[in-house]
């Protein structure tokens, strides 16, 4: 015990004395999960649109009120012709216009059905897609309840919920992607390139030499690298909750243990890939090229897994991340308990158990 | 079993497939003794350091070391050994004291043991003033002598020194022969492979492996007397030209 605290202190010494590597340890999961809540996102806020109110009645205002008062319009000026409409994107101020017809509520009464007009600024087509999805759903939400009474219902209804993640916020997604990411650079990378950088220096052979056994130089290696993990799995689910607004909806005590589970399973990889591996680059390589672009391709967070051809769809199976990224967002968004992911941790264990055997028997063989 | 025997090798081979890399080789090591292990690149001689220090099983023969089995008992061989490597083998990036509690601590040294000692051995090398220096920022020739005080800090019966000496000025490498010598005095037996001829003259008994099997074996002078040779120079020499393989 006394050997093995000796040598984890010793481990410490290393992380700590390399500033520039522990701060970017430390501080990417940060930087990550700002850049991904807030940059990468996908949803669309505070969009300036104009309006052409040909229609001037009840009904336009009513929609007008509700358009302008979601978080996702500001409304930012009425125009009277559709050359004002032009000039405003032309200027670049607005990314979407509304017109309504003339005699809107009147179409309404009468006529059973009536058009809205949609301009949006396409040269961004996510965004315009986005916006206009956002409107047709106001519009809809109006439609409904217009309707209420009456005999005649007179629009085809399309209804449109978004499960679990009613606005469509990005970060629900990219929080467990992150976490994936960050827990497999930290472990399995630093873990590799520790146990490398030793045999590169030559001071793996002195400790072979010495009465520390083999397991116990693992596992001294592993604990930093493990510690670590735990304080940037906080750092990421405080981020999430307080300034991410990504709440966690089921147990913290099964999320933890998951992300446990998780990060053995990455430390084992890296294990394998340092027994496998004689210098620092390599074992770098690697863990970028064979383990990092894997995760962030394959494990679902980026690309949907669904919509790959099957040969890939097989393929993904393979990445640790996958599993652990299902299980974080059924775990965190969607409130799952153990019940639900039994399967996927099982998987997990399993990678594990494989891994560990396989690192620890190339290691051995390294000694014959 | 003679106590006095620190190492006693018989027959001891190591085979990689085809290749015989160490071939039937028989010696006995003396304790306090130094022992100069030579031969040429590739001639065997790490390979039958590795299965002396317990990194490497035999393929076939017997050998014990500190009298413990190297086939059974590498467990106790390692607690009775130490080991410097050709490649410079102190943390860069922890201090001289740091580096001597870690080594000291994987040996399973008390904590009163290491202070006691770390002092001394400080002070011995006159480096009280460097020990929270960080020991990538002293010079080489310091490094090495740190690097061998440590190899023998939890006061070991044998000390494997692979190539010491390696790119060290002359003057350290005499300082560095100086320590070998003191820690031979209190006891411990040093087996050290060298490619420097003057370093041979220094040990009490040379070994000369050729082509993985030992050549010859017997005192500096009793080896150039073998030889008809005026230096180890010379003896070298004509022993490592009827080598077959290099590397």
């Amino acid at each position: 015990m006394k050997q093995f605290i000796a040598f984890v202190k010793k481990e410490f010494y290393h992380i700590i004395r390399d500033k520039r590597t522990l701060f970017i340890l430390l501080g990417m999961p940060v930087v990550q999960i700002i850049i991904f809540g807030f940059a990468l996102t996908n949803e669309v806020k505070n969009s300036q649109i104009v309006i052409l109110d040909n229609a001037k009645d009840a009904a336009s205002a009513q929609l007008i009120t509700e358009l302008g008062s979601s978080r996702y319009f500001d409304i930012k000026q009425n125009v009277y012709s559709y050359k004002d409409i032009e000039a405003a994107f032309r200027a670049g101020h607005i990314r979407m216009a509304v017109v309504f017809p003339p005699h809107l509520d009147e179409d309404l009464k009468h006529f059973n059905k009536a058009q809205i007009q949609l301009v949006a600024d396409a040269s961004d087509p996510n965004v315009a897609t986005t916006l206009t999805t956002y409107a047709g759903a106001i519009i809809q939400d109006f439609n409904k309840r217009y309707n209420q009474g009456r005999q005649l219902p007179y629009t085809i209804q399309t209804e449109v919920r978004m499960l679990y993640n009613p606005q469509g916020k990005g970060a629900y997604s990219f929080v467990p992607g992150v976490m994936a990411m960050v827990l497999m650079l930290v472990c399995t990378m630093m873990t590799a390139i520790t146990i490398v950088r030793e045999k590169e220096t030559g001071t793996m052979e002195v400790m072979l030499v010495s009465p520390m056994k083999p397991i116990r130089i693992i596992l001294a290696k592993a604990v930093p690298y493990l510690l670590l993990s735990l304080v940037n799995i906080t750092s990421i689910l405080l981020l999430s909750v307080y300034v991410l607004e990504v709440p966690i909806n089921g147990s913290l005590a099964l999320l933890g243990f998951e992300s446990i589970l998780f990060t053995l399973t990455c430390l084992a990889l890296g294990l394998l890939i340092s027994a496998a591996t004689d210098s620092q680059q390599t074992a770098m390589f690697i863990s970028l090229t064979g383990m990092f672009l894997p995760t962030i391709m394959l494990s679902g967070f980026m690309f949907p897994i669904e919509n790959m051809p099957v040969p890939m769809q097989v393929v993904s199976n393979a990445v640790p991340a996958k599993w652990y990224y299902m299980i974080v967002r059924d775990v965190m968004i969607k409130g799952a308990g153990l019940g639900a992911v039994w399967k996927q941790t099982l998987i997990l264990t399993g990678m594990l158990v494989f891994l560990l055997a396989m690192a620890l028997k190339k290691f051995k063989i390294r000694l014959a | 079993m003679d106590n006095n025997k620190v190492i006693t090798a018989h027959e001891l081979t190591k085979r990689f497939g085809d290749f015989t890399a160490v071939d039937k080789i028989t010696f006995e090591v003396t304790r306090g003794e130094i022992f100069g292990f030579l031969g040429a690149n590739g001639a065997g001689k790490t390979t039958a350091m590795r299965m002396l220090s317990g990194l490497s099983l035999p393929t076939s023969g017997q050998a014990t070391v500190a009298g413990f089995d190297v086939y059974k008992q590498n467990e106790q061989i390692k607690k009775n050994i130490g080991y410097m490597s050709q490649k410079f083998s102190l943390y860069e990036d922890l201090t001289v004291k740091e580096n001597i509690r870690f080594y000291a601590g994987i040996y399973g040294k008390s904590d009163a043991f290491i202070k006691e000692k770390t002092g001394y051995i400080l002070d011995h090398l006159h480096m009280t003033s460097e020990a929270n220096k960080l020991v990538g920022s002293l010079p080489l020739g310091w490094k090495q002598k740190l690097a061998f005080s440590v190899a023998i800090f939890h006061e070991p019966q044998l000390v494997f020194l692979d190539e010491p000496t390696g790119g060290v000025d002359p003057v350290t490498r005499r300082e560095f022969w100086q320590m070998i010598y003191e820690a031979a005095e209190t006891g411990i037996t040093v087996f050290v492979t060298t490619h420097y001829m003057d370093e041979a003259e220094y040990c009490n008994r040379v070994s000369i492996m050729v082509d993985g099997r030992i050549e010859a074996l017997d005192t500096p002078g009793g080896l150039k007397r073998t030889f008809g040779a005026r230096s180890m120079d010379e003896v070298f020499l004509k022993l490592a030209r009827a080598a077959k393989r290099s590397e």
